[in-house]
Parts: structure tokens; C-alpha cells; sequence
């Protein structure tokens, strides 16, 4: 039998009172894709940074092709023959593709032998395992899928056989993400092994051999992944059932509530990052805003909620709402009946050292219901936060608490019960559920779909396909700043709105890989001019 | 990372700093020969134990609240306010004006506008740094830090050529009339038979830090204003998004801090010297950041480090006047208190923390 490529074996590790990692055991085999899935917080990240040598564990051992190994180090984990892609990659930005990939791997004092043994290895890999990036172009003039590309080459001019990918789809097209797997496909083919990080069901059921649970610090299975389910899954993930879909009866959408026509933003580099948006959102249904991200959702819920300057019109229950200048800020925007559940809530949406109860009325602080004389009427506040934490369902339910005291799900409920409460005509909700646990996922969802069958308008923006097809009655598409198109939730499909996504409105037919390539590089060029 | 029970952050910490900073300064006396414990009895003697002792200390701690809180205000901004010093120097013109060129019926009368001086002369000194940092970024510490050597200044010259009475060497103003005058300690508690504060410059104006600490309490945590300016200083990201116009918090949080640290004026130049001299302030707008730094930026803190400090000062004249330690190194001992209580806080902090953390897992 082989020895397996990596094993751990009996792994703990505790940050202060938090016991991150619990005796964690796993073996996975070489040339086989084994994915690890769990919730935020459940410890997966932790495991890998160990794995990799950023953390010592507390307790346990690794054992690398059949030897116990230690890895004090990032470089003694490379030694090993372990690669690691982070979520957020690790390149200089000005550097070339070559350059980044010698980069900490140079042979002697000069340059030029390494880059040429580079350039000789990188050539032969992108032939080997479809991977081809051009060596002379500036990383930041790549677009997010090939600087992708850049960081596994990396690895793999390392000499890694054992490959760990951090959530590697979560800033990719769909067309993008299916040619990732394509890559991946082809390193096990080649023997390679690779460990697969991530939160979504789907891409655990799509590529990997294998598959372990991880919940609360604790490995809680780990089975085949062709004998699971993606409810087997999620159960696991929860430790109890779930709904995956969401219940929601057909819109019945009335006179349209937000209008937004040829809406233009200039950023402070001065690239447009709004190009001309029309769009309309009806009253009770839900919009979904779907596209990757950095193509204009940020800077289009920013121009809506009143913190970045636009021109164009924005009109609501028939009314302009002033775009920039004075009576453009987020009170005036809340006053005309928009409630904004921001992408952000930790940079955004909350205070994070300011307790519960404080947060539940930011932005809404100057409400004069909320005063007493020239002072805050907080008793009144931290009681009616208090009930309102009941009704979201918001643990620990105590007003007292600081809002970073709370988990993420936690803290969205929070910015939720805020928003929502409030009876607004337009709710603008952006990535309503990242970084949320699967249990709070559900009940947000609920929510937002109470809120429509109220009659509300909703303008919903997430970087998750499977989200906008769960929520949405109509989804828009944004590229490049444009809306590429609208379509009913209903007739269209993942493959039509990935295409969009790439800012392609002909379906080329057959593989979509190389016209979604084409398309991306054209957008990384106009946006290199203006840079 | 590991946290302290609040208990042991408001006591503990600056507790065992000032411990430290008592050690060392022990080292440093016994270094020049000097006996530490004669030394420390001396201080004590001199600023608590006689009640005109406590009447230089508090004259003291009345300046340092007033800058205390100057910073704390602008701290909550994220703002730090170095220009205390020429804001009270500034303030402390206001004063000598309106008590100068307006006629007083009654001291409390004038006290009241020369306090609405003050704080306006302070807020205005420090507008422009302020409108500087929040239009056009400029970094307000460069900016408070240069217009304190303004003011210093601009005092200078209004001092030497245009206030100062004819014939005068001192560059000072005349001194103000006496309805102006402010009731001491001395005039408010002392009794025949009961010989209180003798000679010393407390006076009213305490009670003035203290309602100051006040409205800074109830300003920060009770006001609109003050919750917008403690979530600008948390997160500008945040405020944005809420709709709080950064610029407008800046600007209106450092006219408060600066109207706090001109409010000391009243102190300096009506309490105590009775007209408006070169250098009043004797660093108190510096010691001010060591006040808030200690007195976490909470008016009760500020008030009781303004105490402390008040304290180390009177205390600091009485070794240099009884003992052969000479003045410079007072100002040591001065700055190893504002060097363990402010610069190395954490030096203390975190290995306390760590002490917590583990005291709760063995339990």
C-alpha cells in the first residue's frame, strides 16, 4: 500500500481560549483532489496555515510521503514539496510574471540564468497542464484568474507535488472557475495531490475524490465523494439539516420603485467604474445584481447609498435623489426611504468596537424619536435593541455586547434588523451572506424574501451565482461597469450569465474558454491605459 | 489577543506603571546621592499633606484637566491634538482682552466671558490645522506642533509691542482691573480662626475643570455629536456609509478640543498671574497627552491624572526648593511618570494580559 502524501495526525491548536483546531486527523492520498468544507471560523484555514508552517500546533504530527516531518517554516513546508495558493495572492504587483515566479526561488546572485531556467520551465508547464500565462506581462496588468495561474506556477517551479488551494473560485467567472478545475483535473492526472479549501458544495461535488468535514475546530467526517450528497454535506457542515433552496412563492412585482437611468462614477484614479447603468426594481421583487467581482456592484451600491458622487438620475417612488453635493450623504438617502445592507459590515455596515445596541441605530442616530432634549435617548435605544435582537435571532441576544464580540452570521443580523426595521421602500443589500454561517444563511434569506412579499423593492448584489439564482426574480448582469444584460431568473441559465459575466453576449458555443479569456484580457488592458 | 478586565485596565495598568516609573526615578535619586525616601516624603509633605500644598496642586491639576481633555476630545476623533500648548497660550490672550478692555462689574460676570473667550480663541487656534487636516490632509500633528511655535509667536509680539504698559521691561500685560480678579481657595475656604490655602493660586477655576469634565462626559457618550465623533474615530469607512461628513466631525471635534485647552487661559492668566504673561502655559498642553494617555481618555480618568500630575509638579518644587536635587532632574522624574504611563503602556499591558488569560485557564 502507498504511504499517504500527507497526514496529520492528531492536530490541536488553541488562540487564547479558542480551541481552533481539535485533534485533527486526516490522510489524503497521492494524485487525488481532497477537498476540505466548513463553515467560517470551523478551523480549515488554521489547519492549512499549519500545514504550511505559519502556525506551530499545539500538539500533534505531520506526516509527509510516509515520513514525520517538521514544518517550522514556510520554507521548510516548500522543502517538503508543499505549495500553497492563498485566497489573496502574494505578488508583486509590478514585478512580471517571470520575476514573481523566481521570486524567493532564485539560483545565485544573478538574475539572468534563473529567469531563463524560468522562462524554459514555465513554457513546459503551461503546456503540460493548460497553464499558459505570459511570462513578460506586469502581474497587475493580469486579470484575477491568470494572476491565479501566476501563484500555482509558483508552486510548481518549486517543485510542489502537493498543491493546497485557499477558496481559489471565489473571485472567478464561472467560465474561469470550470477552466481552474480543468487545471487541477490535469495535476492529478500527473500524480499530483492537491488539498481543496472551500465553503461551496457544488465545486466539492464537482472535482474532488475525497472530502472532510470540518466543524467548529473539530474534523467531523470524512467520506468519498461520490458516496455523499451535497444535503449529507451541509448537514455535516451545520450539525443539523438545512435548507439548501430557498421557499419562496412567485414575485408579484407592482410599479417600479427605484429608477436608475445612464448612471455615470469616476473613481478617484479617475477610471470609470460606473459606465452609463440603467436599471429598474420593481416594487415587491427582488433584482440580482450578478457579476465577478470589481465590475462596478461596489461603486454602484456606494453612488445608491450616498457615499460616492455620480451623475445620471436616480429616482425613487418617482423622486430625484440628489447625486452629489449637498443632501448626498447616507442620512439624507435613508430619510428618502433607501436602507443599505452594505458589502462590508465590518468596514462598513457596523462599529465594531461599539456595542450592539449602539449599532442599531448607525445612521439612523439623528432620528429625533430616538432623542431626549439635545441628548440620546439610550435607555430607549438599548431596550428596543434588545427586542429586536430577539426577532433576528441574534446570539448572544445581549445589547451590551461590542458588535466584533459577535460572530459573522451574528453581526449581519444585526445590520439586518437596522436596515429592515426601519420599513424602507428600497432595501440595497450587498453580499448578504459572506462570510456567514450555512444555519444564519437561511434565515437571512428568509428575510430578504419576507421583505419582497411586503412589497419592498430589493436590489441584491453577491458575487455567488447560486445565491442570485436562490433570491432573485430578475437578475442584471454587470461587466466592466456596464450592464451587460437583464433576464428573467426563471429563462436563463449559469451558463448564459457566466458568458455575461465575461461581458459576452453571444454565446460562442462549445468550450466558452478562450472567448471568456479574450474578453477578460481586453478589460485588463483598458483598465492598464487609465491606470 | 488576550483582554484585561476593564477593572484592571482603568487601576491595574497605570497602577503598576507609575510603580515603575516610582522605581526608577528611586534609582535615579540614589544615583546623585540623594535619599529616595526622604525625597518622596518631601513631595508628599509638600503638595498633600498642607493644605497650601493642595492648593499649587490643584492649581496645577485645574491646567492639566483642561488639556486632558482637550486631547481625549480630539482623541476620540482619531485626531491627536499636539497644539494644547499654543491653543491655552492663545486662550489665554482672549482672556487678557476681555478682562482688560471691557469693563467688570463683578468677577463672575467676567468670568463668564473670559471663559467664552478662551474657549473661542482656543477653537479658532485650532481651526486651521483642523480645516487643513480634513480638506486637504495635512497631518494635524505637523500642523498643531507648528502653530504652537506660532502662537508662542505671535504672544510675543503682541506682548512686546502692543500690551505691554509703557515702561515696562517684563513682556506681560498691565495687570487686570480688580473686579476681575478670581475668588482662591484661599478667599473661598479660609476662616480667621482656620488659616487655609495661604498664598496659594488655586481658585475658582477648578470648579470650572471640573464641569468641563462634565460636558465632555456627557458630550461624548450622550450626544449625537459625540457618537458621531467616537464611530469617525473608529472607522471613517463606517461613517461614510452612515452619512456622518467626516470633515464637519473633524472640524467640530478639534474646535471643542481646542476651546477645552483655551479654557485653561482663565486659569493660568485670570487665576493665577492676574494679567498675561510670556510662557503661562509651562508645558501644559504637553502634559495634557500624558493626562489622557493615563486617564484613558475618559473625563474621569483625565481628572484624576491631572490630579497625579498636579501632584508631581508641586511636589518637583518642593525638592527643588528643600533638597540638592537639582530642577533638571525633577523634569526626569516627570518624564519617566509620562514614559511608563503613556509611551510603554503595553510594556505593561500585555505581559499583564497574559497573566489573566492564564490565571482563567487554570480555572
Amino acid at each position: 500500500m502507498t504511504d499517504p502524501a500527507i497526514e496529520l495526525k492528531g492536530i490541536s491548536k488553541a488562540f487564547g481560549p479558542v480551541q481552533a483546531n481539535k485533534d485533527i486527523s486526516i490522510r489524503v492520498m497521492p494524485g487525488t483532489i481532497h477537498g476540505i468544507i466548513g463553515e467560517n471560523g470551523a478551523g480549515k484555514s488554521t489547519l492549512m496555515s499549519i500545514l504550511y508552517g505559519f502556525y506551530a500546533a499545539d500538539a500533534g504530527e505531520i506526516w509527509v510521503k510516509g515520513q514525520r516531518t517538521q514544518i517550522p517554516d514556510s520554507q521548510a513546508a516548500i522543502r517538503a514539496g508543499i505549495g500553497m495558493v492563498f485566497q489573496h495572492f502574494k505578488l508583486v504587483q509590478n514585478f512580471t510574471v517571470l520575476e514573481n515566479v523566481i521570486l524567493g526561488a532564485e539560483d545565485g546572485g544573478l538574475l539572468k540564468p534563473s529567469l531563463a531556467k524560468a522562462r524554459g520551465a514555465l513554457k513546459s508547464l503551461a503546456e503540460e497542464y493548460e497553464l499558459s500565462v505570459d511570462p513578460d506581462t506586469q502581474v497587475q496588468h493580469l486579470s484575477v484568474g491568470h494572476q491565479q495561474r501566476v501563484e500555482i506556477l509558483k508552486a510548481l517551479y518549486r517543485e510542489a507535488d502537493i498543491l493546497i488551494l485557499d477558496e481559489p473560485t471565489g473571485v472567478l467567472t464561472p467560465a474561469e472557475a470550470d477552466h481552474l478545475f480543468r487545471i487541477l483535473d490535469n495535476l492529478r492526472a500527473e500524480g499530483k495531490t492537491i488539498i481543496l479549501i472551500t465553503h461551496k458544495l457544488r465545486e466539492i461535488m464537482e472535482i474532488t475524490d475525497t472530502v472532510s468535514v470540518m466543524r467548529r475546530g473539530e474534523m467531523t467526517a470524512t467520506v468519498k465523494t461520490a458516496e455523499t450528497s451535497p444535503e449529507e454535506l451541509a448537514e455535516l457542515m451545520v450539525g443539523r439539516k438545512v435548507l439548501l433552496r430557498v421557499d419562496k412563492a412567485p414575485a408579484q412585482p407592482k410599479a417600479p420603485v427605484l429608477q436608475i437611468e445612464d448612471l455615470r462614477h469616476v473613481d478617484g484614479q479617475g477610471v470609470e467604474r460606473l459606465r452609463g447603468i440603467s436599471l429598474e426594481v420593481r416594487a415587491g421583487e427582488i433584482l440580482g445584481l450578478a457579476g465577478v467581482a470589481g465590475n462596478g456592484q461596489s461603486e454602484l451600491l456606494n453612488v445608491l447609498g450616498g457615499y460616492a458622487d455620480a451623475t445620471g438620475t436616480v429616482r425613487v417612488n418617482g423622486k430625484d435623489i440628489p447625486l452629489s453635493g449637498a443632501g448626498c450623504d447616507g442620512m439624507a438617502r435613508r430619510g428618502a426611504g433607501i436602507a443599505h445592507v452594505p458589502e462590508d459590515r465590518q468596514r462598513e455596515g457596523l462599529i465594531m468596537p461599539y456595542t450592539a445596541w449602539e449599532n442599531t441605530v448607525f445612521g439612523y442616530h439623528r432620528d429625533p424619536a430616538i432623542q431626549s432634549g439635545v441628548l440620546m435617548n439610550n435607555a430607549a435605544i438599548r431596550e428596543e435593541a434588545g427586542a429586536k435582537m430577539q426577532r433576528f435571532d441574534v446570539r448572544p441576544p445581549n445589547p451590551d455586547l461590542a458588535a466584533r464580540n459577535f460572530s459573522g452570521g451574528n453581526q449581519q443580523k444585526i445590520v439586518l434588523a437596522r436596515e429592515i426595521e426601519r420599513n424602507p421602500d428600497v432595501l440595497l443589500i450587498g453580499q448578504p451572506t459572506r462570510g456567514v454561517d450555512i444555519g444564519a444563511i437561511e434565515f437571512i434569506h428568509q428575510q430578504i424574501v419576507r421583505l419582497r412579499d411586503e412589497g419592498k423593492a430589493i436590489l441584491l448584489v453577491s458575487v455567488e451565482l447560486d445565491e442570485i439564482f436562490a433570491l432573485s426574480d430578475r437578475i442584471a448582469v454587470m461587466f466592466d461597469g456596464r450592464v451587460m444584460g437583464t433576464r428573467d431568473a426563471a429563462d436563463t441559465d449559469q451558463r448564459e450569465l457566466g458568458l455575461l459575466m465575461a461581458g459576452i453576449t453571444e454565446d460562442p458555443g462549445g468550450d466558452a474558454f478562450e472567448a471568456v479569456d479574450a474578453a477578460l484580457e481586453r478589460k485588463d488592458r483598458r483598465e492598464a491605459v487609465h491606470g | 489577543m488576550d483582554k484585561l478586565p476593564p477593572w484592571a485596565d482603568a487601576v491595574l495598568v497605570p497602577l503598576i506603571s507609575l510603580l515603575l516609573a516610582a522605581a526608577l526615578s528611586a534609582l535615579v535619586i540614589l544615583g546623585i546621592g540623594e535619599n529616595p525616601v526622604d525625597a518622596f516624603t518631601l513631595m508628599v509633605e509638600g503638595a498633600l499633606l498642607r493644605s497650601a500644598g493642595w492648593g499649587y496642586t490643584l492649581y496645577y491639576a485645574t491646567n492639566f484637566i483642561f488639556t486632558g481633555l482637550a486631547v481625549s476630545v480630539a482623541f476620540h476623533a482619531r485626531l491627536f491634538n499636539i497644539g494644547g500648548e499654543g491653543q491655552a497660550m492663545i486662550g489665554g490672550l482672549g482672556v487678557a482682552l476681555v478682562c482688560l478692555y471691557l469693563p467688570w462689574p463683578h468677577w463672575t460676570l467676567a468670568l463668564v466671558a473670559a471663559s467664552i473667550a478662551a474657549a473661542i480663541f482656543g477653537a479658532a487656534w485650532a481651526f486651521i490645522p483642523a480645516y487643513l487636516q480634513a480638506k486637504r490632509g495635512s497631518h494635524i500633528v505637523i500642523t498643531t506642533i507648528m502653530f504652537n511655535f506660532i502662537a508662542a509667536a505671535l504672544l510675543n509680539y503682541l506682548l512686546v509691542n502692543l500690551m505691554k504698559p509703557a515702561g515696562q521691561q517684563d513682556p506681560a500685560t498691565a495687570i487686570f482691573p480688580a473686579a476681575t480678579h478670581l475668588p482662591t481657595f484661599q478667599d473661598m475656604f479660609a476662616a480667621e480662626a482656620n488659616p487655609l490655602f495661604r498664598g496659594a493660586p488655586g481658585n475658582v477655576t477648578f470648579f470650572l475643570a471640573i464641569a468641563a469634565c462634565v460636558f465632555v462626559w456627557l458630550l461624548i457618550w450622550r450626544t449625537r455629536l459625540g457618537y458621531e465623533i467616537r464611530a469617525l474615530g473608529h472607522s471613517e469607512s463606517a461613517a461614510r456609509y452612515a452619512g456622518i461628513s467626516p470633515v464637519k466631525t473633524i472640524v467640530v471635534a478639534m474646535l471643542i478640543s481646542g476651546g477645552l485647552a483655551g479654557l485653561m487661559g482663565v486659569n493660568t492668566a485670570m487665576g493665577e498671574a492676574e494679567r498675561l504673561v510670556m510662557n503661562s502655559t509651562e508645558g501644559a498642553g504637553f502634559i495634557g497627552i500624558a493626562v489622557a494617555l493615563m486617564g484613558r481618555n475618559h473625563p474621569v480618568g483625565v481628572f484624576l491624572a491631572a490630579i497625579l500630575f498636579g501632584f508631581l509638579y508641586q511636589g518637583g518644587a518642593e525638592l527643588a526648593l528643600w533638597t540638592n536635587i537639582p530642577r533638571e532632574l525633577i523634569v526626569v522624574i516627570q518624564a519617566l511618570v509620562i514614559l511608563f504611563t503613556g509611551a510603554l503602556d503595553n510594556m505593561v499591558r500585555i505581559p499583564l494580559a497574559r497573566l489573566f488569560a492564564r490565571g482563567r485557564r487554570a480555572r
